[in-house]
């Protein structure tokens, strides 16, 4: 074999990951990765300074019109793509900013699966086309002040008041809440727990922003106040009685996530090694260090073997045979290792590090969030440790 | 629907408003990533493609979306043409993810060391087979810079040539465009059929969306190659040029920048820096 007949080796996908992709999922991933460093990047650092979004509505509507909204789900305006390529736009858009992802996956993977598995063809037509246009955004309520990782123990309830259901409760940590038109609320019934469609206009229903959070600034996240809200019978998904219906859609939710935080991870990497390369010190590139270097080939090891367990995640998904312990698997170590990333490109960075002229303290602080959200690091600790020993460590 | 065969711009077309869609076919080059290192084959002195990622040129990506535009306002249909190795049906998919609806891939071997006047022949003889109402392409690709093809082209079919357009108007009869130029713009106007190159200021290039790109390998793509053209090997590519590169030199490293002092003249010495460059 010549030396040219090996293929080039590229500092940003070293082990050649990309020969798993076909051109669809490098023409998503390419959409993806234009819009957010034309629509995102430019002005993140801002938004998250200033801790809010003021073009939230507009790029919205543009990752509709990407086909961004409900990506993977079929029909009911929805792009019908696989699992790898949403997965694929997850990573870019993490790689801008884990809010902007947050934005995406709890329209699409929780709010708009939720009505796309388990709701009736009148509220598919009704909510789906124009929350795919990213028209109307939608919430998902499952998350109490009392009640996270516990999610049984929830007081929200619905009674029956004729045909009609009443809904009275709280909800907190429910991003994109202030801004939905529509959201996706649990409530324990007489039945079980059930899934609501509340639309936000409903007397009664009011969401409250929630400030003074040092992560995520790029996002929206409110509580949800449910006064004695009046729903038709029809509100109420007829596909799913019990926790198997919120927790499905967390794990549709955390897949992204597995994917969102290598971008995250990859973001801070490539701002560490080209920084790597430029910063002297002792009259050389940091990068020429062996300290430094230990630390990037650590990082570019996780980094990938992170993207590759996303990859086969999402083949397996693709097949119809993912289930939802490997989702646990990939968000424990995905986000764990993401965080970890992020922390050791801090280091290399110095104090550079901490500044938002960087990317890096700003996805640090996110991947606290997304380390919690979706299931804690200990929740899916405890479901895997289920899965191998076959006991219940906490029901 | 028969479409009429008056489409060689040898003469107007017959085409009634409305009563057919208009037909345009937009040139598009794949070029090497503007952001990667480029280097040519000592061998035969034309880039080496193997080492460089390969791209639609920029310029060309706003051809695409004025064609998409104009045919979306008349409806119209947009047909994609690209001379260029097998790899080039990358930059085609792309096009058509945009949203063209067909695509046209000229491919032949003998094609390579092709300049100017000899992609003009090419691209010329695929417009003729295709037919057309109105050619547009980016003003100029960003590896070679020569910004000859679209004159050429315009020249060897007999179409008006309406070049550097930041505007284009168009009633499927007669085209109107502005023109870009030094000093603010012209306006220009043809009758169709009728040649356009465009500069960036025109529009802002769609993304492909999602639906767009899955669509995309459903569109007819034909390939042709220098036979089915009717072309002879001697005129095309390095054999058929009429330029050849002998030599190159690496681009020296950028030298200093000048400096003004301000010492009472600042101003006028700025002034006269940029009037000598011609940027006032």
């Amino acid at each position: 074999m010549t030396a040219s007949a090996a293929p080039r080796f590229d500092p940003l996908d070293p082990l050649g990951l990309d020969d798993l992709l076909d051109d669809d999922d490098r023409a998503v991933r390419e959409t993806v990765r234009r819009w957010a460093a034309d629509r995102v990047l430019p002005h993140v650092a801002r938004w998250y300074e200033d801790g809010q979004v003021p073009e939230v509505r507009e790029l919205a509507r543009e990752l509709g019109a990407l086909g961004a909204l409900g990506m993977p789900l079929h029909g009911h305006g929805c792009a019908g793509a696989t699992a790898v390529q949403y997965g694929l736009a997850c990573l870019e858009l993490e790689a801008a900013d884990s809010g902007i992802r947050s934005l995406v996956s709890v329209q699409g993977s929780l709010a708009m699966y939720a009505i796309h598995r388990y709701g009736s063809e009148e509220l598919k037509e009704r909510w789906l086309p124009p929350m795919a246009a990213g028209e109307t955004i939608g919430c998902f309520g499952l998350t109490e002040p009392d009640h996270g990782s516990d999610p049984a123990a929830m007081r929200t309830h619905a009674r029956r008041d004729g045909s009609d259901w009443v809904l009275t409760g709280r909800k907190t940590w429910i991003t994109n809440g202030s801004l939905a038109g529509v959201a996706v609320v649990w409530a324990r019934t007489d039945e079980g727990i059930r899934g609501f469609v509340v639309p936000t206009d409903a007397p009664g229903f009011a969401a409250h922003d929630i400030h003074h959070k040092w992560s995520l600034r790029a996002s929206v996240t409110s509580e949800l106040v449910l006064d004695e809200v009046r729903l038709p019978e029809g509100a109420a998904l007829p596909g799913v009685v019990g926790l198997r219906g919120p927790l499905s859609c967390l794990s549709h939710a955390r897949y992204g996530i597995v994917w969102g935080a290598m971008g995250a991870a990859r973001a801070c990497f490539e701002s560490a090694l080209e920084y790597a390369t430029t910063r002297e010190q002792f009259g050389r590139p940091i990068g020429g260090f062996q300290l430094t270097q230990a630390k990037l080939a650590d990082m570019a090891v996780e980094l990938h073997k992170g993207v590759l367990l996303a990859h086969h995640l999402g083949r397996r998904m693709d097949a119809g045979r993912l289930r939802p312990e490997q989702i646990s698997f990939g968000k424990l170590n995905n986000v764990r290792e993401a965080l970890e990333i992020c922390r050791t490109s801090r280091t290399i960075l110095g104090a550079n590090g901490i500044s938002l002229e960087y990317p890096v303290m700003r996805h640090a602080t996110n991947l606290e969030s997304v380390l919690t959200y979706e299931g804690t690091a200990e929740m899916h600790q405890l479901v895997l440790g289920k899965a191998l020993t076959g006991l219940d460590a906490f029901r | 629907m028969v479409v009429p065969a008056c489409r060689d711009g040898r003469a107007h077309s017959v085409r009634e408003v409305g009563l057919f869609p208009m037909k345009i076919v937009v040139c598009v080059k794949q070029v090497p990533d503007t952001e990667s290192e480029k280097a040519l084959r000592p061998e035969d002195l034309t880039l080496d493609r193997e080492a460089v990622d390969a791209v639609m040129n920029e310029m060309d990506e706003f051809a695409v979306e004025e064609a998409l535009q104009l045919a979306e306002r008349t409806g119209g249909e947009v047909t994609v043409l690209l001379m260029g190795p097998e790899q080039g049906a990358d930059t085609i998919r792309k096009a058509l993810s945009m949203g063209a609806d067909r695509a046209l891939h000229v491919v032949d071997d003998a094609l390579r060391g092709s300049d100017a006047v000899a992609t003009s022949a090419v691209l010329a003889a695929a417009l003729r087979e295709v037919g057309f109402d109105l050619v547009l392409l980016g003003c100029e690709a960003s590896d070679a810079r020569t910004s000859l093809v679209p004159a050429m082209l315009a020249e060897r079919l007999g179409l008006p040539q309406l070049t550097f357009a930041q505007k284009v108007e168009t009633d499927g009869t007669e085209i109107t465009v502005e023109r870009l130029t030094d000093y603010g713009h012209d306006v220009v106007t043809a009758r169709l059929p009728a040649l356009v190159s465009v500069v960036e200021k025109i529009n802002e290039p769609r993304y492909p969306t999602f639906k767009g790109i899955m669509a995309a390998k459903k569109k007819p793509v034909r390939t042709l190659d220098l036979s089915d053209l009717e072309l002879d090997a001697t005129e095309v590519g390095a054999a058929g040029a009429w330029s050849a590169v002998d030599d190159f030199t690496v681009r020296p490293p950028r030298a200093a920048g000048e400096l003004v002092k301000d010492e009472g003249e600042g101003g006028r010495q700025l002034v006269a820096f940029l009037a000598g460059r011609k940027l006032v």
